[in-house]
């Protein structure tokens, strides 16, 4: 297969495909790191034309990561869906990316090609598409995932309530879960990073999150977002665990680096589903993924970080899982450097994720070392919640004061259920009237409200 | 419309947590107060990060001690932050200088500047004679001020010097919350091509509810001297000595 084009007079070569696929990216500081970004503006549009007439067929016939050095792409390759694929299997990627957009591509003709489509096809089209495409196509695109809420219906606008604290301390997180719970976030899940990543202290907190649920009766998840590993050691004690949580990578090597492979997330994913916990749904596992991970572990294998990021996505979705997101400016600036890079990716990531049918989320996120600040995260939350972003993750004030980094606030999902007219999931939408929180008019009430029944007995319980 | 505002109810909950809840609201936004205080903590961040270090006033503090100065191949802040490669290899010129020093030692002390030139400004000094007081009988070699250093630029600094131990202190990358933690790494017989699993880590060394400079020099001198007698650093050395992260019941500044 000749990777080459003529542009103007000027003849560009590529040596293979994975170099097609870097060259064409937008640029970001990760692919630079791995020397592998366009080494100019021309040469990047070159690989786009290149890529545009490439059949989408040849990511079956050429792995960017060797099929017999890599589980991964074992997993992509051998449980392709040929018949998925048959209504596309025709199209270049060029084409590809104008049938995505045309109004023969609707919701039912998306949902059918996903199983036929590898992350690969996926990060390829994106390549070739302008942030409004990213919207427009995953906006067309529903993942519907249920546990003990429905995640993903239309007009619905999830979030997962990240109640962080520094040492781990169960009332600290119960008033950050509260906090949350009264600004009507966490039906996607409310799902705490542990400080100290053990057995005995994750499994506290589980049980901790658990009878917070209980008492007030909360159609919700929660998590711990603990090893893959401590949650099989967790469950095996009959501690309640609901979700089993692990970040993935786009390669063995890199899932290497994270303490997993294919058949410990088998494991725990037939371990929570024996549990029985759901009551909607049986989706059961939630993963991170993030541009980048692939490479800090040097595990890319000369391929951008875009398409590693989308190979992850395909590792998630062997697991029928509830909730996926990216992570997306969490790693820092030497992968994605400033709010622009931060805002691509995100809308990539969700693109890619939907495409292949995960029902995708975002931590929309900064650290202090990168080019960012609140307004690209204002302009990136708002962009994915026309995308039809599934959930979104939010953390009082958008201060994570374990992880040290910003996400959303509380208050960031109120602006956008406000300004898009977008309710959360059903089950807590309901609860939430039900106890008060939400006033019958469906506006919330605020903190200090005796009229909300929740208030006055959170009040008794503290006085 | 009235501005909503958190009662009597949460005044217990905040001295739960730092973190920043019961912020009230203003329809559904934050109220002012709350968005200019967060500008605040991440402006002091970013100042931090983007802040050099002051080596000659940093050298006037560690005086007596015998200091050098190095750089990493990254020639600027924006290409540090890029470029984390660059700043764990040692300049030509430094390299040359770091040779000629030479030496045998028990431990050397590198002083990065990592992501919080602020924080090793303020604690350094303090933090290296703390552990050097830990360390009686041991061999000190010269405390080397690096520029634009990731944690690895101690690995050819201390092969360099001849160090048996090499023991980086290194500004933290900045939260909203604290701009100014340092984090200490040990490497044991270092040199380039140690990994971070070879490393001992000891993080949050701040006067913000972190671990204090004494507390974190007592686990460091615990665990170089084991290092030192099981001639070994990283993951095959536990360190049971140190304590739980101190959190003391605190509202957000």
């Amino acid at each position: 297969m000749p990777f080459t084009c003529d542009l103007g007079g000027e003849r560009h070569g590529f040596a293979d495909l994975k170099a097609v696929l870097a060259a064409a990216s937008p640029a970001r500081s990760g692919d630079e790191l791995a020397g592998l970004a366009a080494a100019s503006a021309t040469r990047r549009v070159a690989a786009r034309w290149v890529l545009a007439d490439l059949p989408l067929k040849v990511f079956l016939s050429e792995a960017v990561v060797p099929y017999e050095q890599d589980e991964v792409t074992r997993l992509i390759i051998d449980s392709h869906d040929t018949a998925a694929f048959a209504p596309i299997a025709h199209l270049t990627v060029g084409g590809f990316r104008d049938w995505l957009l045309s109004e023969a591509a609707d919701e039912a003709a998306l949902a059918a090609i996903a199983p036929g489509a590898t992350p690969e096809m996926a990060a390829a089209v994106s390549k070739l598409m302008r942030n409004q495409d990213l919207i427009a196509v995953a906006q067309k695109i529903r993942v519907v995932t249920a546990f003990r809420s429905t995640i993903g219906l239309p007009g619905r606008l999830s979030t997962r309530l990240q109640p962080n604290h520094p040492a781990d301390d169960p009332r600290g997180i119960a008033a950050a879960v509260l906090d949350g719970l009264l600004h009507g976030v966490g039906d996607a899940v409310i799902g705490v990073n542990p400080a100290t990543d053990s057995v005995p202290a994750a499994t506290t907190l589980i049980r901790m999150l658990d009878e917070l649920r209980q008492a007030y009766a909360i159609p919700t998840q929660t998590c711990v977002l603990t090893h893959v590993t401590n949650a099989l050691a967790i469950m095996e004690r009959g501690a309640p665990v609901d979700l089993v949580f692990q970040s993935v990578a786009g390669s063995e090597a890199a899932n290497a680096g994270f303490g997993i492979d294919l058949a410990i997330l088998r494991e725990a994913h037939s371990a929570a589903l024996a549990l029985g916990r759901g009551t909607v749904g049986r989706n059961v596992m939630y993963f991170e993924t993030g541009q980048g991970s692939a490479l800090s572990a040097n595990a890319h294998h000369g391929v951008d970080q875009q398409t590693m990021e989308a190979r992850a996505h395909a590792v998630a979705r062997a697991f029928d899982p509830l909730l996926v997101n990216t992570v997306v400016g969490f790693i820092g600036p030497e992968y994605l450097y400033d709010g622009k890079q931060i805002i691509r990716a995100g809308l990539e990531d969700h693109f890619c994720g939907k495409l292949l049918g995960l029902p995708m989320g975002c931590d929309v996120c900064y650290t202090n070392h990168a080019e960012a600040d609140q307004d690209d995260m204002d302009s990136l939350m708002t962009l994915l919640t026309v995308a039809g972003c599934s959930f979104l993750i939010c953390v009082p004030g958008s201060d994570d004061v374990m992880l040290s980094y910003q996400s959303l606030s509380n208050h960031d999902a109120l602006y956008l259920r406000s300004v898009m007219g977008l309710r959360p999931a059903p089950e807590f939408e309901a609860w939430l009237a039900e106890v008060g929180i939400a006033a019958p008019d469906g506006r919330l009430r605020a903190l200090t409200d005796g009229a909300s029944p929740f208030v006055r007995r959170l009040a008794e319980t503290l006085s | 419309m009235s501005e909503i505002v958190p009662g009597e109810l949460w005044a217990k909950l905040r001295r739960t947590t730092p973190a920043r809840i019961a912020l009230g609201r203003v329809g559904h936004a934050l109220p002012l107060a709350e968005v200019l205080d967060f500008q605040l903590a991440h402006a002091r961040a970013r100042d931090a990060v983007h802040a050099a270090l002051d080596s000659a006033a940093l050298a006037a503090e560690l005086a007596p001690m015998p200091v050098l100065q190095a750089e990493s191949d990254a020639p600027d802040r924006a290409t540090y932050l890029r470029r984390p490669d660059l700043g764990r290899q040692l300049s030509a010129r430094s390299a040359a200088l770091l040779a000629e020093a030479g030496g045998r030692c028990d431990v050397v002390f590198v002083i990065g500047d990592g992501l919080s030139a602020t924080g090793v400004q303020a604690g350094a000094a303090q933090l290296v004679r703390a552990c050097a007081a830990e360390l009686g009988g041991l061999i000190i070699g010269p405390v080397v001020i690096a520029h634009q250093a990731r944690v690895a630029l101690g690995d050819p600094i201390g092969a360099a010097l001849g160090a048996r131990v090499c023991v980086m202190i290194i500004g933290e990358r900045p939260g909203l919350s604290v701009h100014d933690s340092l984090g200490i790494y040990m490497t044991f017989a270092p040199h380039p091509g140690r990994t971070d699993a070879e490393r001992n880590c000891i993080s949050n060394i701040h006067g913000a509810g972190g671990l204090s400079l004494q507390e974190a020099a007592r686990t460091l001198g615990w665990l170089l001297r084991e290092a030192l007698r099981r001639e070994l650093s990283g993951v095959a050395l536990k360190d049971d000595q140190t304590p739980a992260l101190p959190f003391e019941d605190s509202a957000p500044a």
